[in-house]
């Protein structure tokens, strides 16, 4: 059982106004950069170099902004990319608390099952191809729906009325075709 | 160092809230986006309302510090980006957040999720020059009023601060007004989990 939309909406507002009274506005969706950025460095140590004040990469978006997103791969024990382990531990800890996921909806979620049944690879084709399009879509927006549609929305900025006038505008169509029953 | 305490400390609030509102569940999220379940729509929107009215009375009262908002720009790829984020969010029941949140809760379709996500994010950092030769990324960062100190434009000739109070609370509003479902008939079904 959720909480509460008046419980729950007041303690996610609090949250999302601590962050910006203590630190800045929540954002989640340049570390999945950050972390490709890690790997591809690993792999090719030429990816990220050291400059004289600060960090480049043969990548020109990691190099842009004179190289913040370059500097963050190199030194990953920052803020914003801490932030994201830390929520996943949270989520975890906050699952187990309540019993945990049941094994049936770890392994399909009821809306899928009511929609498509037991098509557990069909589930995660379409997870992994969602995943695709949605990071790639972030990125080319510059946020995601932390970022943008409540950080952004909450600071009245104008880019966040017009991503999740995008967002919505895509989400509403494609989930009533796909998820008719509603599970 | 204490800026990754903060991380620790905020990021794990987050992702324990994510959890306990549902939006870390695609059953929750599609039931929303399919407009038959929109309890997890007020929830969001009063805490955007919520933190709205906190941050600019804060601003206000010189309580929080303005130097702390960080508006991105606007630009056509905005628009373009929110749609393939929202075809995808659709889809998968998750967005970056509360895919990497129902990864750790043990969803196995979130694994898959963050996969094809990081693929994704990775096709963008190579396509990137394409988007910005096109002029597509190219925008100010722009408030709908000006906020005093902020150092960002608005694009209404009215105080910031006080508009920004306004639209939180009317999120507020909205969120009370929403009813639970807008399509179907009979009472909103709440998923089981």
């Amino acid at each position: 059982m959720v909480l509460n939309w008046k419980t729950g909406g007041v303690v996610l507002g609090l949250v999302f106004f601590l962050a910006v009274l203590l630190v800045k506005p929540i954002g989640v969706s340049t570390q999945f950069v950050i972390l490709d950025a890690i790997v591809a460095d690993a792999v090719s140590p030429d990816f990220i170099t050291q400059t004289d004040d600060g960090y480049t990469s043969t990548n020109a978006y990691m190099a842009k902004s004179d190289g913040k997103y370059a500097g963050n791969a190199a030194n990953p024990l920052n803020y914003s990319f801490v932030f994201v382990l830390a929520m996943a531990l949270g989520a975890f800890l906050s699952a187990m608390a309540r019993g945990g996921v049941p094994a049936e909806e770890r392994k399909l979620p009821a809306i899928w099952y009511a929609n498509y049944g037991d098509t557990p690879l069909k589930r995660y084709t379409v997870a992994f191809l969602g995943g695709f399009i949605v990071l790639y879509g972030a990125r080319l927006a510059g946020g995601c729906t932390s970022g943008h549609m409540m950080s952004g929305m909450m600071q009245t900025a104008v880019s966040g009325y017009i991503f999740a006038a995008g967002a919505f505008a895509a989400a509403v169509p494609v989930a009533i075709m796909m998820y008719k029953r509603e599970g | 160092m204490s800026s990754i305490i903060l991380a620790v400390v905020i990021g794990a609030a987050f992702g324990a809230v994510l959890d306990r509102i549902g939006a870390t569940n695609p059953n929750w999220i599609g039931k929303m986006l399919n407009l038959t379940n929109l309890h997890l729509m007020k929830t969001i929107l009063l805490a955007i309302g919520t933190a709205s009215v906190l941050m600019f009375g804060g601003q206000m009262l010189g309580l929080v510090d303005v130097g702390h908002m960080s508006v991105k720009t606007a630009y056509a790829g905005v628009f373009i980006g929110g749609l393939l984020l929202g075809g995808g969010w659709a889809a998968a029941g998750y967005c970056p957040g509360t895919g990497v949140c129902a990864a750790a809760t043990g969803r196995k379709d979130a694994l898959f999720y963050i996969a094809g996500g990081l693929l994704g994010a990775a096709a963008y950092m190579v396509t990137y020059p394409a988007w910005k030769s096109a002029g597509l990324l190219e925008g100010e960062k722009l408030t709908l009023g000006t906020v005093p100190g902020s150092g960002y434009d608005g694009i209404l000739p009215v105080s910031g601060d006080i508009l920004g109070i306004v639209m939180g609370l009317a999120f507020v509003a909205v969120a009370i007004a929403l009813p639970e479902r807008l399509r179907g008939g009979g009472e909103a079904v709440a998923p089981a989990e």
